[in-house]
């Protein structure tokens, strides 16, 4: 048998269920390739090796038996480390929630299960989601797979490091301003942002209520359509998830992997090309357009303007809904307690349980949102992102109007180097500079591998209307087929 | 405060009170506000809990439709507008006991706003205005250990428990009442048992003050009169009834010794003492709380369906002022009857006993009478004295049938508070049954006549009313369970007297 960890979860799902191999023997290659090159990757935080071959051996049991499988039975996924997995530690990558094992599993960890996938750990992340590098992780950086020195992105960076170190095939991931579609660029890989309310909250630490979004990652636009089918659909235990069936994703990407776009109009977004964009970011995108082009595509150019407004109400918006969202980390009922000695007064040990639970930019944020939210300057801030969102809102829909899709780069850079941006907030945040509309807006995108600039990958973007999910996995299957997928250098 | 309080005459003399009612009611619902957990109320601390209330990361909240249905309901019955689009908000704020240190809570957007409620005062109507009711979620408790005064201030260990957190809580806030000067207090009282009575009406909730399921913060401001409103304190920790009405007098009274020195009232939370009577400082804030009130972004915003808010309002039950003025009419009470019915707590118990077939009358007879003494000797609540209203239809069905006399029932009715079972049960197994045999009357009659010759000579020779010795004695030897009237007759007839 060929490299297990090679291969496409659609192609280990095929040899499952044919017997060619089991899920028990799948595991242990990857759990193999983990112990061989993680410590050099970091891309988890925690491997479950016996709830992975438990998990595993339960679909050997269950085809011996005779029962039918799911499409992704058997196939292994890494977890981002923001969604609870009863008895397995959930830290969100902080050191507040150390040790923390939640007594539940999110409605995705569920679903995932159910399908019989087998979870393989839990995956770094900036702590909170906050952050484009996973150098805010309280337990380290992970490294990209395509040079070590460089980020894998963030806050997903583990889940697309482990994809691109092919220690998982799949790996979910949580998008709120960029968070899964940016390290899918900056590591060659595919991260799809769905329809906010597509994918359950239920079980996701949250870091800002109204803009995170769970979703797929993998190695191929199929992959991700897969994983995005057994996770999404509606949840009664979250308020925001829609109650409509998730749009047929998987049947989407198989179309578009014909390589035919004829009728597709894509445009491009004025507003998210040039400016900031490093020229090799530019050029592997102008490429990817021809190509699409090529495909039947028609491509036109389309201004949305107000998401030049989209950065500074995200840094309002966020941050708000975090400093309430993360008040409970509170050294109360769960998680990390610090000073109580018996001396201390409750709102001390409050006091120095967060000062030493949290980490400097989830500080600053709290901070940014308590300001935000507080009364006098609510109007001011809070209250005038709000109507940005809504004007950024008229963008999408009045683009819609005229185009199928919209398209950009993903990122204006590829992976920098570890330790080059952490010292100025600002050019940080500008890696989320063109995923962040979309996740105001709450519709659905994508990050596709388009192309290398100096031997490293870039993404190309693609969004569309909400629950128009479906549009955005034909385009990138289509562009995927065109371009090809990307491997990086054996580690 | 150690000065003397002047007379409150002077005080309404000189004063006028404006007062303000802010009520916490918990609903009846099977299940919280945002989660399934139970509601019942006791069970051991942190057992009915799960990952939403307690605010586990990652858990969230789903909002209670029976408990929204049940604020609408209460909105209508209050005569407000109910929203056709409002959210629920964050209202940030620090406490152990708020799992999320948030509560769910409504700020600018309540459910329901502008309504009223009339309440009788004297005779007369006084109109309460409500400034919104809204639904929220309850905190959790928390119980300090190891200090003196049970607060958290020198307290060695505090406890949590998160039982009631997330039961789902309305809110119901009145507009300031002006004008209603001496009767300040009374009015007071007086809305909180309406409004007591209008929510047992609808079945929202089991109303308990001293289980605070309905939890009473009042306001209480003095002006001089043609002057502006005084500054209001806020008094919390009223528990019962009555003392709302003494907070609102004592916080008068308070006041105006404040004011008559030269001082100036602070705005304060105070809470009430039931020992004493008065009210006390809070602890004060150091800094004014900013609660950061935003739109909750886990929960879609509630827009209630305007056809199913018309069909709520169609079904909704009689005001308990209106049902209690028909039920006199049909009762046949003077004004002065209905409010001694009133006073004991007594109008459901009679109505029900009316519908289990008892006549008015007689139902109000044994509630107002046995019952009440009964009730005030013992010191619990006329409708927990233990006899249901059934029981005491039953009680004088036997009477009407001849088989009780009032002395027999009364003993019966002894045994059905006591527990023994139902009146026909305790009169068979007790052996009190009217004696009906009039075999065995005559020989007691024949019995007495022959012990008391001088008397039976002085009914033969017509002297009729010496005829009461000879009953007494006949009714000791049937130990009280013959008919009284009946013996007389016997008695009369067998000395060929006439009555």
């Amino acid at each position: 048998m060929s490299d297990l960890t090679r291969m496409t979860a659609t192609e280990i799902a095929g040899l499952v269920a044919g017997g060619e191999t089991s899920a028990v023997e799948v595991t242990r290659a990857h759990l193999d390739r983990i112990a061989a090159v993680d410590d050099r990757v970091h891309a988890f935080l925690h491997v479950d090796s016996e709830g992975a071959l438990a998990a595993a051996r339960e679909v050997d049991d269950r085809r011996a038996a005779g029962e039918e499988l799911g499409p992704l039975a058997g196939v292994p996924v890494a977890v981002k480390d923001v969604l609870t997995t009863k008895g397995v530690p959930t830290t969100v990558g902080s050191r507040i929630l150390e040790g923390w094992r939640p007594p539940y599993d999110s409605t995705i960890v569920q679903r995932l299960r159910a399908a019989g996938t087998v979870m393989l750990g839990k995956t770094n992340m900036d702590e909170f989601a906050m952050g484009s590098s996973t150098e805010y992780s309280a337990y380290g950086p992970s490294h990209n797979p395509w040079d070590l020195a460089r980020i894998p992105g963030g806050s997903g960076g583990g889940s697309a490091a482990a994809l691109a170190a092919y220690e998982a095939p799949l790996a979910i991931g949580s998008d709120t301003g960029g968070s899964i579609r940016q390290p899918g660029a900056v590591t060659g890989t595919v991260g799809a942002k769905p329809t906010y309310g597509g994918t359950s909250r239920y079980g996701l630490v949250a870091f800002s209520s109204s803009l995170d979004t769970p979703g797929p990652c993998a190695r191929t636009v199929l992959d991700a359509a897969l994983l995005h089918q057994v996770i999404g659909g509606h949840d009664p235990r979250d308020s925001t998830s829609i109650p409509q069936p998730v749009p047929d994703v998987v049947a989407a990407a198989r179309l578009g992997a014909t390589g035919d776009l004829t009728g597709v109009r894509l445009g491009i977004v004025s507003e998210l090309v040039g400016e900031g964009a490093e020229p090799g970011v530019m050029a592997a995108f102008r490429e990817s357009v021809d190509a699409l082009a090529k495909l039947g595509a028609e491509i036109v150019e389309v201004s949305c303007p107000n998401f030049r407004y989209a950065l500074p109400a995200y840094y309002l918006i966020a941050p708000s809904e975090c400093s309430s969202n993360l008040a409970r980390f509170d050294g109360v009922r769960f998680g990390l307690r610090v000073g109580d000695d018996g001396n201390r007064s409750l709102e001390e040990v409050m006091s120095l349980t967060r000062e030493a639970g949290f980490g400097p930019e989830v500080k600053r944020r709290i901070m940014l949102g308590t300001y935000a939210l507080s009364s006098g300057y609510y109007e001011a801030y809070y209250g005038q992102a709000q109507k940005v969102r809504t004007l950024i809102t008229r963008d999408f829909t009045a683009a819609f109007d005229r185009v199928d899709a919209l398209i950009s780069p993903t990122t204006p850079f590829v992976a920098f180097p570890i330790g080059s941006r952490t010292s100025d907030p600002y050019q940080m945040y500008l890696a989320d500079l063109y995923t962040i509309p979309t996740n105001l807006y709450g519709g659905p995108g994508i990050s596709v591998p388009c192309g290398l600039s100096e031997g490293l990958p870039v993404g190309l973007q693609i969004m569309a209307p909400t629950m128009a999910d479906d549009r955005m996995y034909r385009v990138a299957a289509a562009l995927e087929s065109a371009v090809g997928t990307f491997t990086p250098p054996a580690l | 405060m150690t000065t003397t309080l002047p007379a409150y005459d002077e005080v309404v003399a000189r004063y006028e009170p404006v007062i303000g009612l802010e009520t916490h009611v918990e609903l009846g619902t099977n299940t919280k506000m945002f989660c399934g957990c139970p509601t019942d109320f006791g069970g051991e601390p942190n057992t009915r809990v799960c990952p939403v209330c307690l605010g586990l990361p990652g858990s969230l909240p789903v909002a209670n439709k029976a408990a929204i249905e049940a604020t609408i309901r209460i909105g209508l019955a209050l005569n407000c507008s109910i929203a056709q689009w409002c959210r629920f908000a964050r209202k940030n704020y620090f406490y152990p006991d708020m799992p999320k240190d948030f509560q769910i809570s409504q700020y600018d957007e309540p459910l329901c706003s502008e309504g009223y409620l009339d309440v009788e005062v004297g005779g007369e109507l006084v109109r309460i205005g409500i400034e919104r009711v809204h639904l929220e979620e309850d905190t959790g408790k928390t119980l300090h250990v190891g200090g003196a005064t049970g607060r958290i201030h020198g307290a060695t260990e505090s406890l949590v428990d998160y039982n009631r957190a997330g039961i789902a809580l309305v809110e119901i806030v009145t507009k300031p009442v002006p004008g209603t000067g001496a009767l300040a207090p009374e009015v007071a009282r007086a809305y909180v048992t309406e409004l007591r009575d209008v929510l047992r009406s609808l079945g929202v909730s089991d109303v308990r003050m001293e289980e605070g399921s309905l939890r009473c913060d009042v306001n209480t401001s003095l002006n001089l009169p043609g002057e502006e409103w005084g500054t209001r304190t806020e008094t919390k920790n009223v528990n019962s009834l009555r003392s709302v009405e003494r907070a609102v007098r004592s916080e008068m009274l308070r006041q105006a010794s404040v004011l008559d020195a030269g001082g100036r009232i602070i705005q304060e939370t105070r809470h009430f003492q039931e020992d004493t009577g008065e009210t006390r400082p809070g602890r004060s804030k150091e800094t004014a709380t900013d609660y950061r009130y935003f739109p909750e972004p886990d929960l879609v915003p509630l827009a209630p369906d305007t056809a199913w808010v018309a069909e709520l309002k169609a079904a909704l039950p009689e005001l308990p002022r209106l049902h209690r003025r028909r039920l006199q009419e049909q009762w046949g009470l003077s004004d002065l009857d209905m409010q001694s019915v009133l006073n004991a707590g007594a109008v459901e118990l009679i109505e029900q006993t009316v519908a289990a077939g008892a006549t008015p009358a007689a139902a109000r007879k044994w509630w107002l009478g046995e019952l009440s003494r009964r009730a005030n000797e013992t010191g619990v609540e006329l409708a927990d004295i233990g006899a249901t209203p059934a029981q005491v239809a039953e009680l004088q069905v036997l009477v009407d049938a001849g088989k009780l006399n009032d002395k027999l029932a009364r003993t019966v009715l002894e045994g059905v508070v006591a527990g023994e079972g139902s009146p026909t049960e305790i009169m068979t197994n007790r052996g009190l049954e009217v004696v009906s045999d009039t075999g065995a009357l005559t020989a007691a009659v024949d019995e007495a006549i022959a012990a008391n010759p001088d008397i039976a000579d002085k009914i033969r020779s017509g002297k009729v009313a010496a005829a009461g010795a000879l009953v007494g004695a006949v009714m000791k030897t049937t130990r009280g369970q013959a008919d009284a009237k009946t013996v007389r007759e016997l008695v009369l007839e067998r000395l060929g007297a006439q009555g």
